[in-house]
């Protein structure tokens, strides 16, 4: 199908509208209230063209390019004078009441508005009336709010509350006061907030952490990364100036998160910069008194030659982690023999990851990208509370429910995109989706129906649908829909995941997949996905998952007597051991040596202490839940004396002169030695092009073409320049040299075209709107799947237990919480604030019967401790079941499956506030 | 309205049994409950006069809504008062065909008498004076509505008689 | 004329209550119809009669009506019939008496169209400030539902229609039929993009079809007495009478029940008894605030929704607003461009933006504040805003009609305000 534009023939995809069109055949058309993945309601009058009935019409009419779809043959112009006045006009009008502050304000530089200004070549204002202005409201701790900049274009409101399922933001009031805020001033209550900050077209809503260390978009230095908050594995574009990461942003990649991240991806990574940061290595007891406990700090060189002292010739374990990047894993577990390398899972993790890897490798049922799971029909969740432990996953789900109303939608041959019309098209009515939980979950707004049963009785449940697919009659009614339900579908998807700990739901999920498979017409597609907690528990798992008898956390704790010393990777036992096999572990004479980014309990008791670069500091792979491997890259140089592990491993092996590593030295390397180590592996070199990688010559810049360079900053310091870092490993470079366009998916910084400042530019760097970016399609996608099923399926056999409860106790379950649970992001003081405290979750009739009220205390007592825990009320949960979040300091001693008696706290008093800053926020605007 | 008064009617936090049936009735013939949203806010405004944020939050709660919904919704609509407003509110058309036929100096007259302006209440707490678009009785121009009465033909003679028993406030005659 | 609309309306302008009604030939209609006609039989006849709809588009109603999907098209579920009795057009009070003084009429109107279309609920959107029609519809529907008019199986026809009245909360653009919808959704009342047309996607996305109350009036008529008779109402090309009214200042404001086809010097001159004593004509809007002026060159012209349409203006509601010599053009439209600007619903950039720019333009103007570019930027503005299609809804063209033909007509009083600096109207004001 073609249209004309100007003159010119451009080849068009049927069912598309004439904005996309354009811009697909790189055309600069303006618009606003359009979005990708929101589509189109005509609101700002941006995007006009005009459209002529025939080769005869020469007036034509101007029609919205994003809410006319393509005719064959359709004659269009973008540059008739009646099109660039009109669209020029509606800028001039945007303007009436817009702040002439672009110089201070935060958006300047990376404004659509701006850059749209500019495009339809608006200067001279005719309006001399005075400018509506609006109060600000405090939005919480990750958000500023700036009303004066708005252009009513409708997008906040579309996307907090139409594609997130928000409900505390709107628009207010009307005409030209339309308004855009909460009811009151308070937190936003959605997890994904943080992506008004990408989708307002001007400074409305801005990144308020960033704000305090503020740098405009051209000054800072990105570098393509991998979000290091879950198994997910969303592609992230982070900022860095002066040391210092200065915010996140979201980097597309159309398979995975495509346009949005969650806020603990955007906002988690401030412990980057946090006072808790290890700068130098410390030795126990090094200092002048040899009895202190204390550590002193000692050069690289010498913690090296210390801890290679320790380990050569030694007896030696290794204990891995599933948030350091497979590389450094693998150096590990080469460094230490596979036979001394404990992945570093708690037991439990470790089955379950087991559980899933191999049921990836075998499933017949298709391992689904989140883009696929957004073509699900029908869902069936079990066991997670998916928005708390893969966020970006429940954001796919929330579109998927949509299918039901594009299914409507086509019946009347309405596109998708005509976002306000299929929508009030559809009203209330969704996709099926069940999900079968312990409790409460961040979905349930919108599930068709919801089951609270313990983890026990969820592998039972699936177990049953599974039997009623295979002709087996229960008399549960509710297996009997919910098998109805998924053959019904055209692409139903069963969703779990490793959260409750139990590789009974995982296998149970997979044996339903594979009998729902068996049970449907071929053309049917049958998605089965799984959530795992961290940015590589499913490389780390991958990496031990041929081994026969891995080696166990809990087994090498009992072990420890019998060797000299333990190396442990980027872990804080304590989220994993008991009390007494982390005693088991510090208490002897083995040496123990930790490498870790910041200050916890483990490092405190080891003896020899490493500080390593974070994920924005170093280079790695980390292979999320649907075992895409991913690459991300060294946005800035770590600071003090920091390594990335990968380093201190190589240092160290190069030291111990290690037969099987003393080849490698650098990071290229190890990837080759780790993709022939096991065949599961072998793509790994394909994850991202090499160091050698050059484009035109030249290495992909990680400063922009308008970076300001060098500045005084330092200059109290010293007036010499340092030279600019040089980077040896990575195809990137500490440089505004260099191209940032059309090079491989992989290895796109930040998005930026001439005319483009803002994020939209990434357009320019689409094949197509939301397509796969040009690079991808030209050299690799974006990432790698590791595993490729062979379809041959499993035999499963499930071992259910139920655990008995005694009267008066309860089972503990994990609940895991977007803003706390995960390890590092909660040393984010916002992450924290948010976090607020840890609680123990309760269903009404318990809290009622122990005799308290949401925000009391309780004690929880298991077998050999006592907590008092904040109170959260629960509105459905399984019988005997109580929750508790899940990663905190004060839980992080409690595991899933404890049975746990409950009692008030009597000490407790409400607390008195004193004083509040939230006053002082709300001031600030 | 003084402060005091308005955190008394702001300690209706709840709805009455008499707005929650009338509320009911409407719900009967809307199939979602936001449907009746407006209804809603009509209802318990006809009860309180106004609609605060206390009341918001009460309907927005029975309806099974955000108080952002709510919200949204209740500033739209320019018969529904987000402010406290006088015993009766006096809705003054400024149309084209009231306007030529002299609406402005009745205005202007009403002004003087009441001391309010557009948006303000007496002092008496009596009235509120607003605009309405065109009341659609062009023909007997010009006209408003003090409460639900409908008032035309206006003159000042008019205005003079109908609010001869309110009390000038400080504010008139400006 | 015989009067039809308003045959039950005495000058006291009381309501006709059902017995009234009936003894006045009302209901009639209905029975023939549930009992003789099928829906298709109804639809055909109003397709026949050529009735264009009262509401100021002038569509005709009967390929609205045809539009509405048919059992076998459409998936299970209700169909719904509005009435628009929002009436806020500047200017207009005509739905105001044909509901405050028949409410009858109008119910058997809508129950005549709910039974063509097939639907089965049917609203009165009606705007607030109309307590004496709302109360008169609501008793009126309560003696319907009390007689078997209304409710389930109407006159034992089998057919069923069960009819609510909801009054807005205001706000002129719900007016505009999607609007009204959302509003009736009880939503913010945007409007919506067209299509999908609300006969196929309206109320809570269903079928829906929404007329104006005039046009509703008709139907009861059409179809007791046939199209043939509906068209031998009209004086010129289109059929049927129509409600026509005056107001400003001539000696008797007021409306009346018409041939369609009646040239406006009649309406002007012998039902509005002409200008008031020292007052001239200056021109006149002929259908509301959002039609275009015409002058006295046309008075001769028939009120036809095509004589008045080639005359650069459009019909609309059919109630002229007059404009006088002693009154100023500019500031006529600028009070129509501050209504326009303050029920502007905030969707689309031009008319929430632009027309605020316009009225600032005009204040200028009007203030004797004004360069001669403030023309300039006027003409531009009647361009960005003017035209159908470059906003999302019809409000903000409307808007800009009074002010381009103003321009058209009495640019010499623009211009005079620009070189005196003041206006020639409010001296020294
Ligand atoms: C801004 C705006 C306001 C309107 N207001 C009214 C109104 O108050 N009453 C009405 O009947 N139609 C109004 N209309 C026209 C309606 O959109 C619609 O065309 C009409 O109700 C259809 O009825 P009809 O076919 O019977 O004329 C308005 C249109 C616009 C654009
Ligand atoms: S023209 Fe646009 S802003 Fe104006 S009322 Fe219509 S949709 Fe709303
Ligand atoms: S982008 Fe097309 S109208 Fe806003």
């Amino acid at each position: 199908m073609i249209i004309f534009v100007d003159g010119q023939e451009i080849e068009v995809k049927q069912g598309e509208n004439v904005l996309e069109a354009c811009l697909n055949a790189g055309l600069d058309l303006p618009y606003f209230c359009w979005h990708p993945a929101m589509g189109s309601i005509g609101s700002c009058r941006q995007c006009a063209l005009v459209q002529y009935q025939n080769p005869e019409d020469t007036r034509g009419r101007i029609v919205m390019g994003c809410m006319t779809q393509v005719t064959d043959g359709a004659r269009f112009s973008l540059n008739a004078q009646n099109a660039t006045e009109f669209r020029e006009a509606v800028v001039e009008s945007l303007m009436l009441n817009h702040p002439h502050d672009c110089p201070v304000c935060a958006e300047g530089g990376e404004c659509h508005l701006q850059d749209m200004t500019v495009m339809v070549g608006h200067r001279d204002r005719r309006y001399t009336g005075k400018k509506n202005t609006h109060r600000n409201q405090y939005l919480g701790p990750l958000i500023q709010h700036e009303m004066n900049r708005c252009i009513t274009c409708y997008r906040c409101e579309r996307y907090y509350r139409d594609y997130a399922g928000g409900s505390d933001l709107g628009a207010q009031a009307s005409r030209d006061h339309v308004y855009f805020g909460r009811h009151q001033e308070g937190v936003l209550e959605s997890e994904f907030s943080g992506n008004l900050v990408e989708v307002c077209p001007t400074g409305v809503f801005t990144d308020k952490p960033f704000l305090k260390h503020y740098s405009r978009k051209w000054d800072l230095q990105s570098a393509p990364s991998i979000c290091s908050g879950c198994g997910v594995g969303c592609n992230i574009s982070p900022g860095e100036r002066y040391g210092k990461l200065k915010r996140v942003h979201n980097r597309y990649n159309h398979e995975v998160n495509g346009y949005f991240l969650c806020d603990r991806g955007r906002f988690g990574s401030g412990y980057i910069n946090s006072d808790q940061r290890l700068d130098y290595s410390g030795l126990k007891g090094a200092g002048l008194k040899s009895a202190d406990a204390t550590f002193a700090a000692v050069h690289q060189s010498q913690a090296i030659e210390t801890a290679a002292g320790w380990l050569q010739g030694k007896k030696v374990l290794g204990i891995g982690s599933p948030r350091a990047s497979l590389e450094s894993n693998y150096l590990l577990r080469e460094l230490v023999g596979r036979s001394n390398f404990s992945s570093g899972f708690s037991d439990a993790e470790a089955a379950v990851v087991r559980s899933i890897i191999n049921i990836q490798k075998t499933t017949v049922a298709t391992n689904p990208t989140i883009k696929q799971m957004e073509s699900a029909d029908a869902i069936l969740i079990l066991g997670e509370d998916i928005t708390n432990t893969a966020p970006r996953v429940a954001l796919a789900l929330r579109q998927a429910l949509r299918n039901k109303s594009f299914e409507l939608a086509e019946q009347l041959g309405l596109p998708e995109w005509q976002d306000a019309a299929v929508r009030n098209l559809a009203q209330d009515q969704l996709s099926p989706m069940v999900i079968v939980s312990a409790m409460d979950s961040r979905l349930d707004d919108v599930a068709s129906q919801l089951i609270s049963l313990s983890p026990a009785a969820i592998a039972d449940f699936s177990c049953a649908v599974t039997a009623s697919l295979q002709g087996q009659e229960s008399d549960d009614k509710r297996v009997q829909q919910v098998a109805n339900m998924l053959s019904a579908a055209k692409r139903p998807l069963i969703i779990s995941g490793s959260s409750m700990l139990s590789a009974n739901i995982v296998d149970s999920a997979a044996c339903l997949a594979e009998a729902l498979q068996a049970h449907k017409q071929a053309a049917q597609e049958v998605m089965l996905s799984f959530c795992v907690p961290e940015a590589n528990s499913m490389g780390l798992g991958l990496l031990v998952n041929e081994d026969k008898r891995p080696l166990r956390l809990s087994r090498l704790a009992k072990k420890i007597d019998t060797v000299d010393a333990v190396l442990i990777l980027e872990n804080d036992l304590e989220r994993r051991l008991s009390q007494s096999e982390l005693d088991l572990i510090f208490s002897g004479k083995t040496r123990v040596i930790s490498m870790d980014l910041l200050e916890n309990n483990t490092l405190a008791r080891s003896d020899l202490v490493l500080p390593v670069a974070s994920y924005a500091e170093s280079q790695g792979t980390l292979v999320n839940a649907e075992s895409r491997a991913q690459r991300h890259y060294p946005v800035f140089e770590p600071a003090a004396e920091r390594l990335c592990s990968w380093q201190w491993l190589l240092q160290l092996a190069a030291v111990m002169e290690h037969k099987k590593l003393a080849g490698i030295a650098h990071f290229d390397q190890i990837v080759e030695a780790c993709s022939k180590s096991q065949p599961i592996f072998a793509d790994l070199t394909a994850v991202a092009p090499d160091h050698s990688f050059r484009d035109r010559g030249l290495k992909v810049p990680r400063q922009t073409h308008r970076y300001s360079g060098r500045t005084a900053i330092n200059a109290d310091v010293s007036v010499h320049e340092p030279p600019q870092p040089t980077d040896c490993e990575t195809p990137l470079a500490y440089s505004m040299e260099g191209l940032n366009r059309d090079q491989p998916a992989s290895l796109i910084p930040y998005v930026w075209s001439p005319g483009w400042n803002s994020n939209q530019s990434l357009q320019k760097f689409q094949a197509e709107v939301n397509g796969p970016l040009k690079g991808a399609l030209k050299h690799s996608g974006a990432g790698q799947r590791l595993i490729k099923s062979t379809q041959q399926g499993l035999e499963y056999k499930l071992k259910v237990t139920h655990p008995r409860m005694q009267k008066g106790r309860w089972q503990l379950l994990p609940m895991h919480r977007v803003h706390g649970s995960e390890e590092l992001s909660a040393y984010t003081d916002e992450i924290a604030e948010l976090a607020a405290q840890a609680f123990v979750a309760l269903g009404e009739t318990v809290a009622e019967k122990l005799g308290v009220a949401e925000g009391e205390m309780v004690v929880v007592s298991t077998a050999d401790q006592e907590i008092s825990l904040q109170v959260k009320v629960l509105s459905r949960v399984a019988k005997n079941c109580v929750g508790f979040s899940v990663g905190y300091d004060k839980t992080k001693s409690l595991r899933a499956g404890d049975s746990v008696a409950l009692r008030r706290d009597k000490s407790w008093q409400p607390p008195q506030v004193i004083a509040t800053d939230r006053g002082v926020a709300s001031n600030g605007c | 309205m003084s402060d005091q008064e308005i955190i008394e009617s702001d300690l209706n936090t709840v709805l009455s049994s008499e707005e929650i049936a009338e509320i009911d009735a409407e719900l009967a013939h809307v199939p979602y409950k936001s449907g009746a949203a407006i209804d809603a806010l009509k209802i318990v405004q006809a009860q309180r006069g106004w609609v605060s944020d206390q009341s918001l939050q009460a309907i927005a709660k029975y309806l099974e809504m955000s108080a952002e919904e709510l919200e949204g919704i209740a500033t739209f609509y320019n018969l529904i008062y987000r402010r406290p407003v006088g015993d009766k509110v006096i809705l003054f058309c400024d149309s084209v065909s009231c306007w030529l036929c002299g609406c402005e100096d009745i205005k202007q007259k009403i002004s003087e008498r009441l001391g309010v302006d557009y948006g303000e209440t007496t002092a008496d707490n009596r009235y509120t004076l607003i605009p309405v678009p065109c009341l659609g009785a062009c023909d007997r121009a010009p006209v408003m509505m003090v409460g639900d009465d409908l008032h035309t033909h206006l003159d000042k003679q008019q205005i003079e008689k109908l609010f001869a028993d309110s009390k000038q406030s400080d504010k008139g005659g400006q | 004329m015989e009067k039809v609309l308003t045959r039950n309306i005495g000058p006291d302008q009381m309501p006709t209550d059902m017995t009234a009604y009936k003894a006045n030939g009302g209901y009639v209609g209905l029975r023939k119809a549930l009992s003789h006609m099928s829906p298709k039989d109804c639809l055909k006849v109003i397709s026949d009669s050529n009735l264009r709809g009262r509401g100021g588009a002038g569509f005709p109603t009967g390929m609205k009506w045809s539009f509405v999907p048919t059992e076998d098209k459409c998936t299970p579920g209700h169909k719904y019939l509005v009435c628009n009795a929002d009436e806020m057009e500047p200017g207009t009070f005509k739905d105001r008496l044909l509901m405050e003084c028949d409410p009858h009429q109008l119910i058997e109107g809508m129950i005549l169209s709910a039974y063509t279309i097939g639907a089965d609920i049917s609203y009165i959107f009606i705007r607030g400030e109309y307590v004496v029609a709302i109360q008169r519809l609501r008793d009126a529907i309560a003696e319907c539902y009390a007689k078997g008019y209304l409710g389930d199986n109407i006159l034992d026809s089998g057919y069923s229609l069960n009819m609510y009245v909801h009054p807005s909360a205001g706000r002129y653009i719900c007016g505009e039929e999607t609007a009204l919808i959302n509003a009736l959704e009880g939503k913010r009342a945007n409007p919506r993009a067209k299509p999908p047309f609300p006969q196929v996607s309206g109320l809570w996305g269903r079928p829906t079809i929404v007329n104006n109350v005039e046009t509703l009036c008709n139907i009861p008529h059409i179809i007791d007495r046939g199209a043939d008779w509906f068209k031998t109402l009209g004086r010129g090309e289109d059929s049927g009478s129509k409600l026509f009214g005056v107001s400003g200042k001539v000696k008797n404001p007021g409306c009346w029940e018409l041939p369609m086809g009646t040239p406006i010097r009649e309406i002007l001159e012998d039902h509005a008894g002409g200008m008031r004593d020292g007052y001239q004509l200056k021109g006149l809007l002929p259908g509301g605030g959002s039609t275009d002026f015409l002058v006295p060159e046309h008075l001769d012209l028939a009120m036809d929704y095509n004589v008045i349409g080639a005359a650069g203006s459009r019909m609309g509601t059919g109630t002229m607003i007059v404009l006088d010599d002693r009154s100023c053009p500019v500031a006529m439209v600028l009070n129509l461009i501050r209504f326009f600007a303050q029920e502007s619903c905030g969707f689309c950039t031009p008319c929430r933006d632009g027309l605020p720019w316009t009225r600032q333009v005009l204040e200028d103007i009007e203030s004797g504040c004004a360069e001669s570019e403030h023309l300039e930027t006027l003409a531009y503005q009647i361009k960005y805003i003017g035209a159908i299609g470059n906003t999302h809804c019809a409000l903000a063209p409307g808007a800009m009609e009074p002010l381009q033909s103003a321009l058209k007509y009495f640019y010499d009083d623009f211009k005079q305000h620009i070189s005196g600096g003041q206006c020639p109207y409010h001296k020294g004001a």
